[in-house]
């Protein structure tokens, strides 16, 4: 390709920039979740365990009665790359947990408690029952929800995301979700069963607010010792840690990926260099004498 | 270069006793130590075994997925989590073969593109050139079936629509839909058979690629210059070490970027609502297509009419396989024609856009003057089906009758030397 086609091909992707620098967002369409820091942002980044077991406790105590995590099993709790509880915490917490078994000699299913390699049980027998308990919306599975959550990112930005690896739009969206209820604006009727989010999509959710009874209305923390770690307890930092807790839920390899990646990419590296310099010194040949080369 | 005699000589018994009753060390040898490559190839060229290599890494990764997917609608989802948690290196398996997917399409892309810039069509490379055609097609059926498979919102409602399009058929067309989705509606029968089909196609597509491999080493490499080689010992170099080097770097280069992906960036080509089990009661906002069917889904929903729009989608693969009879011009190369550089990489543009209509709300403004949309995306998209559809019937038939192009070097050689760079 000579330069002509060259500049051709730059100038059609520049107009293609300047086309649809402003891409309009689809009607109803929450507020853009502002950007939070992650721990597990980047080639390295990797989950900060204190946050994942403060975030386990957040779910636990104002999610789990109605949003289910059934794809993890509680052993995940202490493997590698998790919140690092210890197989004891584990036994333990999993033994609070009663699961359905069976059957048994006589044929009949029994109830007995939890054990490590159980998945957590779902909070609600079946959909018609969650249904019934929630105004008839099913409270949607957590296992992957981190990663079934986003917004548009637009172009180009979401061009750009391939180089800067922003790809938090739901950890994103979840922070901003939980800290996004709000009083409904000035002649907006908000219907019962409803309540007013800026961030999610159309704006009304049937989920109440979960962090509702651990801060006033000023946003004071209800129980200032909430975490044991000494964390200071503030409706963003509960809101980043469960979301936190979620992302690791929903991408429990995410640390062991990462450190295979930096491995593969070196190697990756490496070998083209020596490939380059064998390509260079096998071509030159072609410089003495084309013709011998068969 | 099919004249290009064999020079194979086998150094031990065992060799000799070989090549006396099956000549298969022969056959490799000549086909990819001694085959002769033009010496002017450049980096465009390497996509044919970076394209090979994608297959085959497709068809290991997707084996051993296999062994551990459940294709039933109840368990589907849960059985693609089984494998991201609990199967070791599972997650490496399946985001290998979900980005695999769209590096190849990448790489295929980039080939078809190369081809249609230098003429790699134009006799006597045609039935090399419909081969392709054939498995680009077989290629975006597998692809289509397979993302299907973990039966999230975007495959089931993917599925769902993609189906659909068969129903456009006058008389029987409901009954084709039923018949594809061996029921009422997709569901299980419509999962297990997708699944059947998209293990099956992939070595269907290699047996095409076989074909496609056969007849370009019959007739040999098109080249940048687009003249075809006339003294073997000045024009071309043995494909091996050559080639197999310069292929060898380049497909690690392409392996950084489907690492990159893979291990780091693993979700960007996918879609978040695939995440969120099938529900059929429950239609996604958008249902957009993976980003490599975005072109040919924007021109399917740039025509109002179901049937037109179904036909003018099929019409813009299927239109790939005239080119070397619309292409009237004697020239191979774009290197060498002036005028038809300007077309190609307008047309190039015009596929992007429409990949970017197909990605966006068709009702959604393009083109706003006081507050009142003059151009919504499917005007655009309609303006630009035309454009794409000119490039074919319009411009490459005259573009051959009036172009004059730039004087052709006289051969291979000539035209290294010419750049003043053997490589």
């Amino acid at each position: 390709m000579n330069s002509l086609s060259r500049s051709l091909g730059v100038a059609a992707i520049v107009a293609t920039g300047f086309a649809f620098a402003a891409p309009a967002f689809a009607a109803g369409a929450g507020e853009k979740p502002p950007r939070q820091t992650w721990s597990f942002y980047g080639p390295f980044g990797t989950y900060d365990k204190a946050q994942l077991q403060r975030g386990f406790k957040v779910y636990r105590e104002n999610c789990a009665s109605c949003h289910g995590l059934s794809k993890l099993s509680f052993r995940n709790l202490s493997e590698p790359g998790g919140p690092g509880f210890t197989d004891g915490q584990v036994r333990t917490l999993a033994a609070e947990y009663k699961v359905k078994d069976g059957p048994n000699e006589a044929g009949d299913m029994f109830e007995r408690p939890a054990r490590p390699s159980d998945r957590f049980p779902k909070p609600f027998a079946n959909d018609e029952l969650a249904k019934a308990a929630n105004n008839g919306a099913v409270p949607p599975d957590f296992s992957v929800i981190a990663k079934a959550r986003s917004y548009e990112r637009g172009f180009p930005t979401y061009l750009f995301d391939i180089v800067t690896q922003y790809q938090q739009q739901g950890p994103d969206y979840i922070t901003a979700l939980l800290t996004g209820y709000e009083a409904p604006p000035k002649g907006v009727k908000v219907e019962d069963g409803l309540h007013w989010n800026k961030y999610f999509p159309g704006n009304k959710i049937a989920m109440s607010n979960p962090l509702l009874a651990m801060f006033d209305d000023a946003g004071k923390a209800s129980d200032p010792n909430y975490y044991t770690d000494g964390t200071p307890v503030t409706k963003l930092q509960v809101a980043k840690d469960v979301t936190a807790f979620l992302m690791w839920a929903a991408e429990p390899k995410m640390e062991e990926r990462k450190r295979t990646g930096v491995k593969v990419m070196l190697w990756l590296i490496v070998l083209a260099g020596l490939l380059f310099m064998l390509k260079k010194r096998i071509w030159s040949r072609l410089d003495a004498e084309p013709s011998k080369a068969h | 270069m099919g004249e290009h005699h064999s020079t194979y000589v086998p150094n031990t018994g065992i060799e000799r006793w070989i090549d006396a009753r099956l000549p298969i060390v022969r056959l490799m040898h000549d086909s990819a130590v001694s085959y002769p490559v033009p010496r002017n190839l450049n980096y465009f060229w390497t996509f044919g075994g970076i394209l090979m290599f994608m297959l085959v890494s497709q068809i290991i990764t997707g084996i051993v997925l296999v062994m551990h997917y459940t294709p039933h609608v109840d368990y589907a989802f849960s059985s693609v989590e089984h494998i991201m948690r609990d199967v070791n290196y599972g997650w490496l398996m399946r985001y290998a073969h979900a980005n695999g997917a769209s590096m190849f399409f990448i790489a295929v892309y980039i080939h078809i593109f190369r081809g249609m810039y230098y003429g790699s069509y134009k006799a006597p490379r045609e039935l090399l050139w419909i081969l392709g055609v054939v498995i680009f097609l077989l290629m975006m059926a597998t692809a289509f079936m397979g993302y299907v498979l973990p039966w999230g919102q975007m495959s089931f409602w993917g599925a769902t629509v993609i189906t659909n399009l068969f129903s456009a058929i006058p008389v029987v067309g409901e009954a084709i839909v039923t018949w594809l989705w061996g029921g009422y509606s997709v569901d299980n029968p419509t999962l297990n058979r997708f699944f059947s089909l998209h293990y099956l196609l992939p070595f269907m597509i290699f047996g095409v690629v076989i074909l496609h491999v056969w007849a370009l080493h019959h007739v040999g490499q098109n080249n940048p210059s687009g003249v075809e080689v006339k003294n073997y010992k000045k024009d071309t170099v043995p494909f091996t070490p050559f080639a197999t080097v310069k292929d060898a770097f380049a497909l690690v280069c392409f392996l950084m970027v489907f690492a990159w992906f893979v291990f780091f960036h693993p979700n960007f080509l996918g879609h978040a609502d695939n995440y969120i089990p099938a529900d059929p009661l429950k239609t996604p906002a958008h249902i957009v297509p993976e980003w490599y069917f975005l072109p040919f889904y924007g021109i399917l929903r740039a025509i109002p009419d179901k049937l037109g729009g179904v036909v003018a989608m099929f019409a813009s693969i299927a239109i790939l396989a005239f080119l070397p009879w619309l292409d009237t011009s004697k020239v191979k190369s774009g290197a060498y024609r002036p005028a038809f550089k300007i077309f190609f990489w307008v047309f190039v543009l015009v596929a992007i856009l429409l990949g970017y209509t197909g990605s966006q709300p068709t009702d959604q403004a393009v083109l706003t003057l006081g507050g009142r949309t003059i151009l919504d995306m499917v005007g655009f998209a309609q303006i630009l089906t035309v454009m794409y559809f000119a490039y074919f019937v319009v411009v490459l038939p005259l573009l051959g009758l009036f172009e004059k192009p730039k004087p052709l070097p006289a051969s291979i050689a000539d035209s290294v030397l010419a750049s003043g760079h053997a490589h």
